[in-house]
């Protein structure tokens, strides 16, 4: 059913559908919103889960690690300060296999404190073993924790997923949401059966002591993993249109007039709206602009961005976060996709913007189209106040 | 193999060779603790008081390491690590899982983990569980250093004691900070039951174990396990140096009932010279008189704050 919906009452609505036994998380925004929305729920029993208020994002997290090793599925949300004090058990889920799911309604994180949107946080914790999916707008955050909680509970993966929102810009946005049934929604996403679980009937040890002997087998095997999630969510995605109807073709890439584009963005996240909107109108004017949208930034789909840009003679990569003193995340990894490679870009630039919840307009996105020319940059960033920059800067 | 054993809740009770692990007990034996560790004797005092139908949440720490090394564990009932300072969450999150599987009832869960992980880094988790009011019992094993990372002080390091941070020197005597109120910081939540106990005192720990898991909401336990390894004294002595600490007045055996005092362990108090000569860790204060009076001290103010000498307290809680 359609409705008009904030961001994070959409994510609440669609976690409802998906039945979680036990729900936990600590309060920080833009995050808030959804919890509230689920303890909302609970209270007025439409939804029969456990719901924990606890006393720190670290124990949030580690609440939903011990209900999922107790076999239930388990939710929770959080953002910037908040999943990196979750970290340590962050990395602990993804190790014990565990399919947690977890909205990061991505927010900067400190210093200087900031609460406004971009992606630092969810991107700075890329190497823990999560799935980690980017949606562009609220249908598909709806589609998106759908999706992950039947690719993480899927038999040959158990891992969990980290699906990342743009906080306030989705969060707190009000769309048309078309709301899956739950009669469709059962059929999508079975109940769910863990290989093994925390059972008094058949006891298991979880979490056990590997030294040098095992411990590097166990991480190969997360590696493997995650690498065959690439295989697994386009055959999810395509069970997904058969029962819902929306085509997230391989649910990797977003392929936005690539084909014969001399210029092409590559970015995550809702940013890509209004990069579609500056294609669209230069388009109409002649000029050869595309987008290529990233939506499984974990595992990385390499073959994918190798195919889809291999043949485009510029490329700019749009980063909402740093890499402090390097390359930034998502330019490094499309720059990767082509060493070694007969056919590439000519020009990878990469540009930064939007950080700290500094607005990405319409003229920002046309300034990385008009600074994508021969000369490479690496992290230039785009839009920055040079009156606020002292001189030593170079500004 | 033919023989092959039954998981322990499948065995009749009398086979279920609480002692003899090698059938299929709850805490098996060849795992790696030190010879005479306080903490692996507690462990299997723990969990053989509690039963098969008991999920196990441990912290990071000697108990973790010395039970779970790969591919092999000493556990017969269901148990997960996770982290140095969450087994509290964890455990809560079990809880939770449980209750809404209806299984709660019929199922004890613990979380346990040593001196640190429980009063230091884990202390938050811990306040967490406690104050929501989950049916879970949490037990500390009190060993009184990091032992499992060597020896170095924690909150629960007793004053004048020598670790590897808390050194002896020409300007130190050793750890001068006093030990953190553990027992008193769980029972100010207001919690059903708060017990201290002592490996020296099997059948009493036993009993609170047991105690424990008859009452529903969340449960603080802490056992003083005597450390061959950091304490230094020798590896046959453990029950001793463990009996020494209670009958000085030092480890005082005392329980808590909605956070009032309502029992407590009788002694005939002993100097307190007899527990620090026994173990290494003291012997640079024994030809400290100074210090030693400060010791004596703390076992008096213990003995006369919890009545070790006076008459029973009443067990039922008072509101007064």
């Amino acid at each position: 059913m359609k409705e008009l919906l904030e961001g994070s009452r959409a994510v609440a609505e669609l976690v409802r559908l998906c039945k979680p036994g036990v729900i936990s998380a600590y309060p920080i925004t833009p995050q808030t919103h959804i919890v509230e929305e689920l303890a909302q729920m609970v209270a007025d029993g439409e939804l029969p889960a456990q719901f924990v208020n606890v006393e720190s994002e670290h124990s949030a997290a580690s609440v939903v690690l011990g209900s999922q090793a107790a076999g239930v599925r388990s939710y929770t949300a959080t953002s910037s300060q908040g999943l990196f004090y979750m970290a340590e058990v962050i990395f602990n889920i993804a190790g014990m296999r565990l399919p947690v799911i977890l909205t990061c309604a991505n927010r900067a994180i400190s210093a200087p404190i900031n609460i406004w949107n971009d992606q630092q946080d969810s991107l700075s914790l890329r190497d823990a073993g999560w799935i980690q999916l980017y949606a562009e707008n609220n249908q598909e955050v709806v589609d998106f924790h759908l999706m992950a909680y039947r690719i993480g509970e899927d038999k040959s993966i158990m891992l969990p997923v980290m699906v990342c929102m743009d906080g306030f810009i989705l969060t707190h946005g009000m769309e048309i949401v078309d709301m899956p049934e739950q009669e469709k929604v059962d059929k999508f996403l079975p109940p769910y059966k863990p290989l093994y679980l925390l059972d008094t009937e058949n006891p298991m040890t979880f979490g056990a002591l590997a030294d040098p002997d095992f411990y590097m087998e166990a991480r190969y095997a997360l590696h493997k993993t995650l690498d065959s999630v690439l295989k697994l969510l386009p055959k999810v995605s395509e069970e997904f249109r058969g029962i819902f109807g929306r085509d997230y073709k391989d649910c990797l890439v977003e392929e936005y007039c690539t084909k014969d584009a001399e210029k092409v963005i590559v970015a995550m996240g809702s940013v890509c709206g209004t990069i579609k909107e500056v294609v669209d109108a230069q388009r109409a004017k002649g000029k050869k602009l595309g987008l290529l949208r990233i939506i499984s930034y974990r595992p990385f789909p390499y073959a994918r961005i190798y195919e889809a840009l291999k043949h485009v003679p510029k490329v700019a990569v749009l980063d909402k976060a740093l890499s402090l003193g390097a390359y930034s995340p998502i330019a490094a990894d499309v720059k990767a996709a082509f060493f070694g490679k007969k056919k590439a870009p000519a020009v990878i630039s990469s540009f930064v913007a939007g950080l700290g919840g500094r607005d990405i307009t319409l003229d920002s996105i046309k300034e990385i189209f008009s600074r994508l020319t021969i000369k490479e940059v690496n992290s230039a960033f785009v839009d920055l106040k040079p009156e606020l920059l002292r001189e030593e800067y170079g500004e | 193999m033919e023989n092959k054993p039954l998981p322990p809740h499948q065995l009749p009770e009398k086979n279920r060779c609480l002692t003899n692990n090698w059938c299929g007990g709850l805490f098996k034996p060849g795992h790696t603790a030190c010879a005479g560790c306080g903490q692996a004797i507690a462990a299997r005092l723990v969990v053989e008081a509690a039963g098969p139908k008991t999920i196990i949440a441990n912290n990071t720490g000697c108990l973790e390491v010395f039970t779970t090394r790969y591919p092999e564990t000493a556990w017969g009932v269901p148990w997960i690590h996770s982290l140095f300072e969450n087994s509290a969450a964890v455990a809560s999150g079990i809880e939770a899982a449980l209750k809404y599987l209806g299984k709660k009832d019929s199922t004890n869960v613990i979380a346990q983990g040593g001196d640190g992980g429980t009063a230091d880094i884990g202390l938050q988790a811990l306040s967490g569980m406690l104050e929501r009011g989950h049916d879970i019992l949490y037990i500390c094993y009190d060993n009184e250093a990091y032992e499992n990372t060597g020896i170095q002080r924690s909150g629960l390091t007793p004053y004048g004691a020598s670790t590897t941070t808390s050194p002896p020197g020409n300007n130190s005597i050793g750890n001068i900070l006093p030990k953190k109120p553990m027992p008193e910081i769980a029972a100010a939540h207001g919690i059903p039951f708060v017990a201290v106990a002592s490996v020296g005192f099997i059948p009493d720990l036993q009993r609170k174990v047991k105690k424990a898991l008859s009452i529903k909401g969340p449960k603080y336990i802490q056992i003083h396990v005597p450390c061959p390894l950091g304490w230094r004294h020798e590896v046959n002595q453990t029950f001793q140096v463990a009996k020494l600490a209670v009958e000085t007045g030092l480890y005082p055996l005392i329980e808590y009932e909605f956070g009032v005092l309502s029992s407590r362990r009788q002694i005939s108090p002993k100097p307190v010279e007899e527990y620090l000569k026994a173990q290494g860790r003291f012997k640079h204060l024994l030809n400290n008189p100074e210090s030693i009076k400060v010791i004596q001290e703390i076992a008096d103010y213990n003995i006369k704050k919890y009545g070790l000498k006076g008459a029973a307290l009443d067990t039922k809680p008072t509101n007064v």
